[in-house]
């Protein structure tokens, strides 16, 4: 147990054996630092430069046709008077659906799987199961919800509507959301939940008053995910019946409805150049709904994290 | 190997002095392994109670017992009896969240919850039906942990901009806002500057008048300067490859580090071991 001291070796054999047993070799070490650096910067580019060429073909064709009267007129069979007016709306309605029922649901099972449930047979089926789903194609939730909600629950849903595409989008996004929400919870460090439990408080109150405020922006950050996905959406609400050619805006949720990435797909599958034109254009509006959503889910995050301190 | 000697730490608390908690033979498992065996202990009311050891003898464990802690551990089991006021704790019919605020917890590393330093000090009096006036228990507790001074121009600011050794006293108001009668530190000063430990030290001592506690630390030093009693714990490997713990030990503090009747303690406590 002691230390012997005694075969310590002499003063000047440290600075030797250094020499002897390192080769440290910094040109070699920085050289790779700099074609990693090269490398990593060279994807970044690549990405920002496909993104750009992108965005800016789309501005080119797009920005000429998109006026004020294109973002309120009814689609027509001529490409000058044609609008995305139903579109748009039907586009609000499904998102302000989808995030109504998603949200709770998705953060409500997330928050269970991940503070609740004890670890069994059950919870690790449901979980793998949820992993599953995430990669589902999105066709084959439209035909469930084409089953499920067009027809037999057409009573209550009035079959090719709103309601049915939106309730078909937010099973679509459904586990995107409780990994996201798993992931913002496990993140949160045990001490705190320890802390909670040692002054006499629940589970509930524990996750209520301290985890899941500080899971929140995570949350949050999951939720502009899923409802990014689910606004491009297209398969599943052609499947469900979402239709092509609409000259009304939905008045409920009963409605018939379509969304701007179906009037896109309906245009630019038209011989016509002019509906190529007017694509762009939609293209352009449903960048622009994107980004407003986005910009108001990250407001609310912030938000959210000031109040937290 | 010694085996464990129960005997010595029965006699520890021999005079009338009323007993806060009594562990009985208390076992814990965790899943199959057996972390602590055997572990008889008196703690007399409005002492400090130091538990030293080397790493994995189950202090911690212990420590845990006494507030239920161990129930959020799946897998943890505990056996034996565990008394609080002469009432058995360990058994399903005491609820732990009630016990929780009767016997509050510091721990090792400053948790304060990142919220204002004033809901830091009132979340737990609020979920516990709290009917006092809520000012005057911020600052009652922040009194009572010596950080009123420091902190009461900065109430609405969040706990977690004070400093480490502020961050711990901050806890120890926070446990002491619900009125518990009993604390439980664990290694409550390993995180901390030596100037802030000695502040957490003088606190306890202030605290001892109004509550019991137990301590668990590596700093034997520490050990020695704030507790009336020590309990020494040790470890030995088992079969499985794990380590088991046991109480060697549990005496007057003078008698353990001035004259122990074990020589493991001997050995621990004059720093030849391990």
């Amino acid at each position: 147990m002691e230390r012997n001291i005694s075969s310590r070796p002499p003063e000047n054999a440290p600075k030797a054996a250094r020499e002897s047993n390192f080769a440290v070799n910094l040109n070699r070490r920085y050289m790779m630092d700099r074609i990693f650096k090269a490398a990593a910067w060279g994807a970044t580019i690549i990405s920002v430069i496909i993104l750009s060429w992108l965005l800016l073909t789309i501005l080119m064709d797009g920005l000429g046709t998109l006026n004020w009267n294109f973002i309120t007129s009814f689609p027509s069979r001529k490409a000058e008077r044609a609008g995305i007016i139903a579109a748009l709306a039907g586009t609000v309605w499904l998102m302000g659906l989808v995030a109504l029922f998603a949200f709770p649901i998705g953060v409500g099972a997330g928050i269970y799987l991940e503070e609740f449930a004890e670890d069994n047979w059950f919870t690790q089926f449901v979980e793998i199961n949820i992993g599953n789903l995430a990669g589902v194609p999105s066709i084959i939730y439209g035909l469930l919800g084409l089953a499920v909600f067009v027809r037999i629950m057409e009573p209550i849903t009035g079959g090719r509507s709103v309601l049915s595409g939106s309730l078909t989008i937010s099973l679509l996004i459904l586990p995107i959301v409780i990994v996201a929400t798993r992931e913002a919870l496990r993140a949160i460090p045990d001490s705190l939940r320890l802390a909670g439990y040692a002054l006499g408080a629940t589970r509930w109150q524990v996750v209520r008053s301290h985890v899941l405020p500080a899971a929140l922006p995570g949350i949050l950050t999951g939720m502009i995910l899923a409802l990014s996905r689910a606004i491009g959406e297209t398969a599943s609400l052609i499947a469900v019946g979402a239709a092509v050619f609409i000259s009304f805006l939905p008045e409920g949720l009963n409605s018939q409805f379509t969304a701007m990435p179906i009037q896109i797909y309906n245009w630019i599958s038209r011989p016509q150049d002019e509906f190529h034109y007017i694509a762009a254009s939609g293209i352009i509006v449903l960048m622009a709904a994107l980004l407003v959503m986005n910009g108001l889910a990250i407001y609310l995050r912030n938000r959210f994290q000031q109040e937290k301190l | 190997m010694a085996s464990p000697t129960p005997s010595s730490s029965i006699s520890a608390v021999a005079e009338s002095k009323s007993i806060a908690l009594k562990a009985e033979k208390v076992s814990v498992y965790y899943g199959s392994n057996l972390a602590v065996k055997d572990v008889y202990l008196d703690i007399p009311e409005h002492e400090i109670v130091a538990f030293i050891g080397p790493s994995g003898c189950g202090k911690s464990t212990i420590l845990r017992c006494f507030n239920r802690m161990n129930d959020l551990i799946p897998i943890a089991k505990v056996e034996g009896r565990i008394l609080f006021d002469g009432e058995e704790i360990s058994g399903k019919r005491v609820d732990p969240v009630e016990l929780r605020r009767r016997v509050g917890m510091v721990f090792q590393k400053p948790n304060p919850f990142p919220k204002s330093i004033y809901d830091n000090i009132t979340f737990g009096a609020k979920i516990n039906g709290y009917q006092g006036d809520y000012d005057e228990l911020v600052e009652r507790s922040l009194r009572g942990a010596a950080l009123w001074d420091e902190v009461k121009d900065k109430l609405k600011e969040s706990g977690l901009g004070l400093s480490g050794g502020q961050q711990q006293r901050l806890c120890i108001a926070r446990a002491i806002a619900i009125e518990p009668e009993v604390i439980l530190m664990d290694e409550p000063c390993s995180a901390l500057d030596p100037i802030s430990t000695i502040k957490v030290e003088e606190l306890m001592h202030d605290l001892k008048s109004k509550y019991t506690i137990v301590i668990v630390t590596h700093n034997m030093q520490q050990a020695s300067r704030v507790s009336d009693r020590t309990a020494f714990f040790n470890a030995i490997a088992t079969d499985k490859g794990g380590k088991m713990g046991y109480l060697v030990e549990y005496d007057k503090t003078e008698a353990i580090f001035s004259n122990p009747k074990e020589e493991y303690t001997r050995d621990y406590v004059s720093g030849r071991f391990g």
